[in-house]
């Protein structure tokens, strides 16, 4: 019997789970994916909102507020990456000043501090590289960007160093009531049946079906697909701030921002689709980006773009968050759609002393707050650099080039609490790959890297999710099929 | 003149454009387009008899660090015995130490020609 | 830490030859750093054969040729560090290197030779949209995991790109096992050479289509297909054209970066049509002391081309470290003695300009042109007179072509602009 058993590993899941790792009880994650970090939270703008474009009195509002709040200590507390470097909202016509007032005042109305209206002169001074014709800017000094996937990998490991359990590759199929009582609930995933007196649906895309096998409340969950290209770390410094326009009836439109390393993130497109797992790419959507993002910054270097990816956001149709007991010992924490990034360390406060309460939880005592991030070999000066080659060798073999990547940050992502077991979980805890080179060159060392930890066999190493194989085995033990034949059914005639 | 045949000259990588011209029984009656005397030899090679130098690889026994070590037929081998050439290639495994130009298959599919390593492995 | 006079960063073909020359010179004191855990670069991945016919006069595989200059360099003793990267290049020409043996080092030689090669294009920079599944390589890195790694990448292939690297990697994965399905190139020209088309896709009825690319992938977990569709002059997809070919892997041969971030470091000036260094006709680059050979400078179809190219690097850094400065320093564009330019027809020239002061009896300049050519004609002006014009039976962008300058025709002009263009041929 669990005492609580969370669905899903992202950001949320993960945050609740660290705050409900301070009381004791024994609690589970279920994450359908292979990894932390493995939906809506990774592929995300990154950013920590300050507060300014909530509607006062929503969720949306008050979770944005206690989280950006948080945020700066929770980054020193688990050790990720936070960089407060400032929003700007953009006006580029003089009638459309009331509504950046409007933003401002609405800013105010949700105890946002630091906001500011700025004039032309003054934001070109800040941003020389914003095209010549904005009028005004609001200016929130409260507000940055973080690392989406070390947060989420901050929050999950820790509460694992906290005792809580992970499961992943297992998805919920059901939710019943179990005989023993009317607030516990029997779970049935694609591996077993867990028992447990709480559940806590943090499931993204996926909670409002997840919701609907133990609730009858008509939650539905519409996903926004959003469309992005990241540029290479020499166009980092075109922009110091995120950029927005002003938002129109279309929505917040797309944002130009440093990410916390310091590539430069253009995007979101911001389209309703009805495909869950649908995270193509569209050249239609890419050209969106490239148009949209050419109304703030004229001259962004579209030729080092070095990936385009596209992420989901989980809109519910009331347009709000719903953080809530729906059935007895039944929580949700459903259509966390942005500002859902920065609420999340408040998300996790909030629905862990829902189920406290609930249930009558003690404190951990051995609850440990503090977490020490991996060594990141490209964020240390030479004399750390030099210190821990003289500790561990692994840390003078540089894998990744692009990222300046060492063998011993690999190996120790690898074996981490949670670690990594696939490309993708090695890249987004240290960033090989993820430079310009996309791989090129590391990828076959990774490889051997995984291979060799873990100890499997190449044919074995996935880039994320079951079946998404690299490499089909040794050479010369496979049987032979020729070259240049046109498969059954199908006819390259119209090339 | 029975047929005419254009070819792009592969001994180099200027890949100059042949133009051999053959009569009712095959014979060479005139080449044109070559840059230099390999030309000719590789026309009259690739209308009578077209051979290719095959390069792969053969696995190596108990080895983590090089599983595999490349190889090469010394001459070319006709086109035709390429697969055949290839089948020998697949079956092969070799020890280490292997250093370049041992011959690791004498004489292969009766090409008269040999299988030679081109790399040095401990 | 021993210094060095003269430090080659980067041990493939480019790093090796310069290290020979450099020591043939009388230039002993030489160190040679490799980030790889073996010398020869991508020459040991590049297993077949084709190589060396110019330098060597005879054919090598790549891991041979590779293997003749790694001889030549034990013989002379020359140093050499593996799995060694150089971190750092500061303008003054500290290096800061670090390998696991010795940690974090700096070396502040007389004189630099930056020979670090290229990388591939990947995906990310192309925008290709659809799905982002495994099985998507570039074809640089399949042959490492197929010729070095011996994996199997996958088992039915779709290749994006007619580059040299694509052409070779379609007759290997054939002649493993592997169904390569076809080759798309987007433009109406292969980018590689007439030679491995014949002998890579002809050889084994592999069908290239050209004006042809990627316009979705397919596969949420591994490649399950691509949508190939044709392509307009300007590279925009053409509606309506689309075809399903399925495939559990696709390989990416669509062009070569050269890898300048050490450059960029020491503030060299680049060049953007070669993505390389601007040097002059010492290959010296826009920083004293400093010099370029090989696919870093600009991206080569011969590694013995590039042989050539890093011996005369060699030779002129040993003549820049025994003179102790060069006699004019480099004075990149502005004030550059003679600018070489690219005229109509041609993509970059290189040299990008001249030093009178270091001239040769001949003076080489590449070029390549940028697109297919029949029996069009290769001109070279001084300022705007006409000094040569060389009729040329074919010119394909895929193959570097060069013309060279006598020294007594420049020391008569002195020309402040020197033009190669290519002009079109009239019909016989």
């Amino acid at each position: 019997m669990f005492d609580a058993i969370i669905i899903g590993a992202g950001v949320i899941g993960a945050a609740v789970a660290y705050e409900l790792s301070r009381y004791g009880g024994k609690f589970l994650v279920l994450e359908k994916g292979e990894d932390l970090c493995a939906g809506t939270t990774k592929a995300n703008s990154g950013i920590a909102h300050g507060g300014y474009d909530a509607l006062p009195g929503t969720m949306k509002a008050k979770m944005n507020m206690a989280g950006i709040r948080m945020m700066a200590e929770m980054s020193r507390v688990l050790d990720f990456p936070y960089h407060k470097i400032g929003t700007l909202v953009l006006c580029h016509d003089e009638s459309q000043i009331s509504d950046l007032e409007e933003l401002l005042e609405r800013g105010k109305a949700n105890g946002v501090p630091g906001l500011k209206i700025l004039n032309h002169d003054e934001v070109l001074e800040m941003e020389p590289n914003l095209a010549d014709t904005v009028v005004a800017a609001l200016y929130c000094s409260e507000a940055g960007v973080v690392n989406p996937f070390l947060m989420n990998i901050a929050y999950g490991e820790q509460a694992a160093v906290n005792g809580v359990d992970f499961h992943f590759n297992e998805k919920v199929l059901s939710l019943e009531r179990s005989g023993e009582g009317p607030d516990s609930w029997l779970v049935r995933t694609s591996e077993k049946i867990y028992e447990t007196r709480a559940v806590i649906n943090c499931a993204g895309v996926h909670s409002d079906e997840v919701s609907h096998m133990a609730s009858s409340k008509p939650y539905s969950i519409r996903p926004r697909r959003g469309e992005y290209m990241l540029l290479d770390k020499e166009a980092g410094n075109m922009v110091h701030h995120v950029i927005f326009n002003l938002p129109s009836k279309a929505g917040k439109g797309i944002l130009i921002t440093p990410t916390t390393e310091n590539n430069l993130l253009v995007g979101p497109t911001s389209e309703f689709i009805d495909d869950k797992d649908n995270v193509e790419t569209t050249r239609e959507g890419l050209d969106k980006v490239y148009y949209q993002s050419g109304t703030m910054v004229e001259s962004i270097p579209y030729y080092q773009v070095i990936t385009s990816f596209t992420g989901l956001r989980a809109h519910e149709e009331q347009g709000d968050f719903v953080l809530e007991e729906t059935e007895e010992g039944f929580f949700n924490c459903l259509g966390i759609e942005s500002p859902g990034l920065t609420s999340a360390p408040a998300i996790g406060v909030y629905m862990a002393n829902l189920v406290k309460d609930k249930l009558g939880l003690d404190d951990n005592p051995d609850f440990i707050g503090q977490r020490t991030d991996m060594p990141h070999f490209y964020m240390m000066n030479q004399e750390e650099r030099h210190k821990l080659i003289e500790k561990d060798k692994a840390y003078g073999r540089i894998v990744c080039r692009c990222e300046e990547v060492t063998e011993g940050e690999i190996v120790e992502a690898i074996h981490r609490p949670l670690g990594a077991r696939t490309l993708d979980g090695i890249k987004r805890r240290v960033r090989p790959m993820a430079g310009r080179c996309q791989g090129g060159f590391c990828t076959p060392l990774l490889i051997k890297i995984l291979c060799r930890e873990l100890g499997l066999e190449a044919s074995d190493i996935l880039k994320n999710r079951p079946g998404s194989y690299l490499v089909e085995g040794p050479v010369k033990a496979l049987p032979i099929v020729r070259s240049g034949q046109e498969s059954q059914g199908e006819s390259h005639e119209k090339l | 003149m029975a047929e005419q045949r254009k070819l792009t000259c592969i001994s180099c990588p200027i890949g100059c454009q042949l133009t051999v011209d053959l009569d009712d029984d095959g014979n060479i009656l005139n080449i044109e387009g070559n840059s230099c005397p390999r030309g000719p030899i590789y026309a009259k090679n690739e209308v009578t008899n077209p051979k290719r130098v095959v390069t792969s690889t053969v696995r190596v026994n108990n080895s983590l660090v090089h599983p595999v070590v490349s190889v090469r037929t010394v001459d070319a081998v006709p086109k035709d015995k390429i697969y055949e050439v290839m089948d020998l290639i697949r079956q092969l495994h070799v020890d280490l130490p292997v250093k370049i130009g041992d011959v690791l298959i004498a004489n292969i599919a009766d090409t008269g020609t040999d299988l030679i390593a081109t790399r040095s492995y401990e | 830490m021993k210094n060095y006079d003269l430090v080659i960063i980067g041990g493939g073909p480019a790093g090796l030859a310069a290290a020979v020359k450099a020591y043939d010179l009388g230039m002993q004191n030489i160190l040679l750093a490799e980030r790889d855990d073996c010398l020869g670069g991508i020459l040991n991945q590049c297993i077949h054969n084709g190589f060396g016919l110019h330098h060597f006069k005879t054919e090598l595989t790549g891991p041979e040729y590779a293997g003749r200059y790694i001889e030549m360099l034990e013989e002379r003793h020359i140093d050499y560090m593996l799995k060694t990267m150089v971190m750092d290049l500061a303008p003054d020409k500290t290096l800061t290197l670090m390998n696991s043996e010795y940690g974090l080092f700096s070396l502040k030689p007389k004189a630099v030779i930056l020979a670090m090669g290229c990388r591939e294009r990947p995906r990310g920079a192309l925008n290709m949209p659809g799905d982002r599944p495994s099985g998507i390589f570039t074809a640089g890195t399949a042959q490492r995991l197929l010729n070095i790694d011996g994996f199997m990448p996958g088992r039915e292939v779709v290749i994006l790109g007619s580059g040299d690297i694509g052409l070779i990697m379609a007759r290997r994965m054939t002649l493993e096992g592997a169904k390569v399905k076809l080759v798309a190139e987007i433009n109406s020209f292969s980018a590689g050479l007439k030679r491995n088309i014949v002998q890579c896709l002809d050889d084994f009825n592999i069908p290239l289509y050209f004006n042809t690319t990627i316009s979705r992938v397919v596969g949420k977990d591994r490649v399950e297909g691509v949508y190939l569709s044709k392509a307009d002059e300007y590279f925009r997809v053409i509606p309506d054209t689309e075809v399903f070919v399925s495939c559990d892997t696709v390989l990416l041969s669509v062009g070569l970066i050269p890898e300048n971030e050490l450059s960029r470091k020491a503030h060299v000036k680049m060049a953007h049509q070669t993505r390389g260094p601007i040097v002059d006709n010492t290959y010296m680059t826009g920083v004293p002391g400093i010099f370029a050979c090989g696919n870093v400078l600009h991206v080569h179809d011969l590694v013995d081309n590039v042989s050539e190219e890093a011996e005369e690097a060699a030779k002129n850094a040993v003549a820049f470290i025994e003179k102790g400065a060069w006699k004019a320093v480099l004075k990149i564009r502005q004030e550059a003695d003679c600018k070489v330019q690219e005229g109509a027809g041609v993509s970059y020239t290189l040299p990008q300009v001249l030093n009178f002061e270091a001239l040769e009896d001949l003076t080489r300049i590449n070029f390549r042109v940028k697109k297919l050519y029949e029996g069009a004609s290769i001109k070279v002006h001084f300022d705007d007179q006409e000094i040569s014009s060389r009729k040329m039976r074919v010119m394909a962008p895929g193959a570097m072509q060069a013309v060279y300058l006598k020294k007594e025709d420049l020391d008569e002009h002195r020309p402040q602009t020197i033009t190669v263009s290519i002009e079109e041929g009239e019909e016989d």
